[in-house]
């Protein structure tokens, strides 16, 4: 076999934890070798170990020589230009100084391997995420890498330039380098991988090839049978908790009517950009607004401000989890206890933490946990403070099969107990699958509403709707 | 113990394994440092730096920096002087009210809030003392004094501004949210916590215990000098970052405060001892705090 990477029995333990168990991997020129896992399964810590950024404690790798990681978090200067980045460490020199034509000369044709076609001078902080991962893989290929690992790459992208990407990884393939792709998108991984590593609690758990099941790679990701991706539990909806009326701020969405009643999930979906995070924010009291009412059960909430929409019984979950949502410094009690400080029940909060199964002790800081764990404690701060409504962006966004669907299940508990729930997601199958009633919006307005059981084409067709002016 | 724990136990406490180890070292080369009146001594010095550096722990765990609490220090020291005392600690938190007001209100980055406050306050110390010195009352002295021939107040006060930093930090809602708030702004926004307002009380604290510590140095002195305290804002920053706060905050313990400011106080005191000229002491301090943030560094890897 013409396998560039070999490694066998891989053990790496951080403290107590066993973050590696055993792992063999094999990466063949010409292929696109996916690792598949629930966060916290060990995939990270397995592309770090093959990259040396980590050492291991047992275990043999052979051939890592080659080896390039294009990570979430992307390595790019932002203040230079296109060439610049892509020469970065090994700028061409020339009587000691930067040789521009040079690198203006070797730029295009490194462009071209990735099928990016952008101006070599321009700033990188001006390019799109796509763009700019692009020019990541560029600079990588032209240290001659024959390993290429791709560190949930897609999770930033929109469709068109996931497909976009997909196609490069087959053309990087045609050309003999060895891709390990890690995603959470199980379509991805259908039309684009040649074998499929499964990995568990640190350990393999088994090798799938091209035609692998979704059925099949969720169940041997999380090591049991699921019954049902979506399991919404609807309820008869109650009194309106939620009014949303006519809601506007110039130039980022206007006249946005939602109304959400008690026992019920009301998504809502719509392209990038489409002002949802925006409406959601604002009726929050994050931001402010020009016109339009926002009421919880009743009683119109003041603009902009967060601590009366709280006092009203409204919650928000961020779409950015590390970013706007949790306190990485903290531990989890410390992060769960956030918003009910004034308020503060430790048994309770221990309930919650039980309740959520959130893998890791009370004390533990909230760095060490994985993605889906990390998102239920931010839940779990809101369902300490017990809102009416609450409000969540994008939920799922980089959380395993496995917590998703626990997600799922205290948004289904929420609405049993006649609360009421917003659910913002740019992912069509869960917006669709979890929702009662799904909100379309387009260029920020309202662009319509479609019932339980609509379709992603229905969804699609108006999410990209041109609206008059 | 386990090997855990007490490897837990270290990487907690490096400043204190420090300080110990430089305590041992200056008692091998000098054993006069052991004197009980010495030490004494070591802690009476260390007193203003810890007072000031409790205030600053606050603002270094809520992620700010407030460069202005030596000039505060002498501003409330000279009300002091020239009203009464309590009126010095009131002027304090007043400073620490506007910095805070600047940094949330009017959206400064707290350098500039405070560096512009450290020039307000010093030059209003300048203006009132019309650049003399002047003598405390009894009350003011009477902080700088001892309440028997071993038992400096100084010292006391300092534990008291210790016991008092450590309650506000862990068992209060104030001290809860200002980990939050240097931890991640955005989230203690979101989840409800009024940021602005969180901060206000936070430098006047920082204020607060700037006067407090400007009425100890006084009192210490018997007078209140209008350049009192100048640079002390320096040692109160590496007093916190070598008790193991981080500067972008969310990070920072009342105990390793403590221990930085004795680390600092036995320094000066060694080197003293050792009879290590003055102009190389400030050499060998400046060593020391590089030394401590580095071992910090490390052990975070």
């Amino acid at each position: 076999m013409n396998a560039l990477i070999t490694a066998r029995g891989i053990t790496k333990h951080f403290g107590a934890t066993k973050a590696l168990d055993g792992v063999d991997l094999d990466i063949n020129a010409g292929e696109v070798h996916v690792l598949l896992g629930e966060n916290g399964a060990g995939k990270s810590t397995l592309v770090k170990v093959l990259a040396g950024i980590h050492g291991h404690d047992a275990g043999t790798i052979e051939g890592r020589a080659s080896l390039a990681v294009i990570h979430q978090e992307l390595a790019l200067v932002p203040e230079l230009s296109v060439a610049e980045n892509l020469f970065l460490n090994r700028l061409p020199r020339r009587f000691g100084f930067v040789d521009r034509a040079e690198m203006r000369r070797r730029a295009p044709e490194l462009l071209r391997k990735v099928g990016l076609n952008v101006d070599p001078d321009a700033k990188v902080k001006d390019l799109g995420i796509a763009q700019q991962q692009m020019i990541e893989i560029a600079r990588a290929l032209d240290k001659d890498t024959s390993v290429l690992i791709l560190d949930e790459p897609t999770a930033v992208l929109t469709d068109t330039e996931t497909d976009r990407l997909l196609e490069i990884m087959a053309q990087l393939r045609d050309n003999r380098v060895g891709l390990v792709f890690i995603t959470h998108h199980l379509d991805e991984i259908q039309r684009v991988a040649d074998r499929i590593t499964v990995l568990r609690d640190g350990r393999s758990v088994g090798v799938l090839g091209p035609r692998a099941t979704t059925q099949h790679m969720i169940e041997l990701m999380v090591g049991r049978p699921i019954d049902e991706q979506y399991p919404r539990a609807r309820q008869r909806p109650g009194a309106p908790l939620l009014h949303i009326q006519g809601l506007t701020r110039r130039g980022v969405f206007e006249d946005v009517t939602i109304e959400v009643h008690a026992g019920e999930v009301v998504g809502i979906a719509g392209l990038v950009g489409a002002g949802r995070t925006e409406v959601a924010r604002a009726a929050f009291g994050v931001d402010g607004y020009d016109h339009g009412t926002v009421a919880v059960d009743g009683k119109p909430l003041p603009r902009h401000n967060v601590q009366a929409a709280i006092k009203a019984g409204l919650g928000l979950v961020p779409e950015d989890r590390k970013g706007q949502g949790l306190v990485l410094t903290a531990t989890v009690g410390q992060n769960l206890e956030l918003v009910t400080l004034d308020d503060r029940d430790e048994k309770r909060l221990h309930d919650i933490a039980g309740k959520l199964r959130i893998k890791g002790r009370v004390e533990q800081p909230v760095k060490e946990l994985s993605g889906g764990n990390q998102q239920k404690v931010v839940i779990g701060k809101w369902l300490l403070a017990d809102p009416k409504v609450l409000i969540l962006d994008e939920p799922t966004r980089g959380v395993d099969v496995g917590a998703k669907v626990e997600i799922y299940e205290l948004i289904n508990r929420m609405t049993a107990q006649g609360r009421a729930v917003l659910l913002v997601s740019s992912d069509l199958p869960e917006v669709i699958g979890m929702s009662d009633r799904v909100v379309v919006m387009a260029h920020g307005r309202v662009a319509g509403e479609l019932p339980k059981g609509a379709t992603q084409d229905q969804v699609m067709a108006l999410a990209v709707q041109e609206i008059p002016a | 113990m386990s090997t855990i724990s007490i490897r837990k136990y270290a990487s907690e406490n490096g400043a204190l394994a420090g300080l110990l180890v430089l305590a041992l070292v200056i008692a091998l080369m000098q054993p006069a440092f052991l004197n009980a009146q010495n030490l004494l001594n070591v802690g009476v010095q260390a007193a203003v730096i810890a007072i000031m550096a409790f205030g600053m722990t606050f603002v270094v765990v809520a992620g700010g920096i407030d460069l202005s609490v030596g000039s505060i220090a002498a501003l409330a020291a000279m009300v002091g002087a020239l009203t009464a005392g309590p009126v010095g600690l009131l002027v304090g938190a007043l400073c620490g009210l506007v910095n805070g007001a600047l940094i949330s209100y009017g959206k400064l980055p707290p350098f500039i809030a405070t560096l512009a406050m450290l020039s307000v306050a010093r030059g209003l110390t300048l203006v009132f003392s019309e650049g003399q010195p002047h003598e405390t009352d009894e009350l003011v002295t009477f902080l700088g004094s001892n309440l028997a021939p071993s038992l400096p107040l100084p010292l006391l006060l300092m534990l008291a501004f210790f016991g008092v930093t450590g309650l506000i930090l862990t068992r209060t809602n104030l001290g809860r949210r200002m980990y939050a708030i240097g931890g991640n702004e955005e989230a203690a926004k979101l989840s409800g916590i009024d940021v602005r307002r969180n901060k206000l009380w936070i430098y006047a604290l920082s204020g607060l215990f700037a006067a407090a510590a400007g009425l100890v140095l006084a009192g210490r002195l018997g007078s209140a000098g209008p350049q009192a305290a100048a640079g002390y804002e320096l040692d109160a920053i590496a007093a916190v970052v070598i008790g193991g706060a981080s500067l972008s905050g969310g990070v920072g313990r009342a105990t390793g405060t403590l221990v930085g400011a004795l680390v600092l106080a036995v320094l000066r005191n060694g080197l003293n001892l050792l009879q290590v000229p003055p102009f190389w002491q400030q050499v060998v301090i400046g060593v020391v705090i590089a030394l401590a943030a580095l071992l910090d560094s490390l052990r975070r890897r």
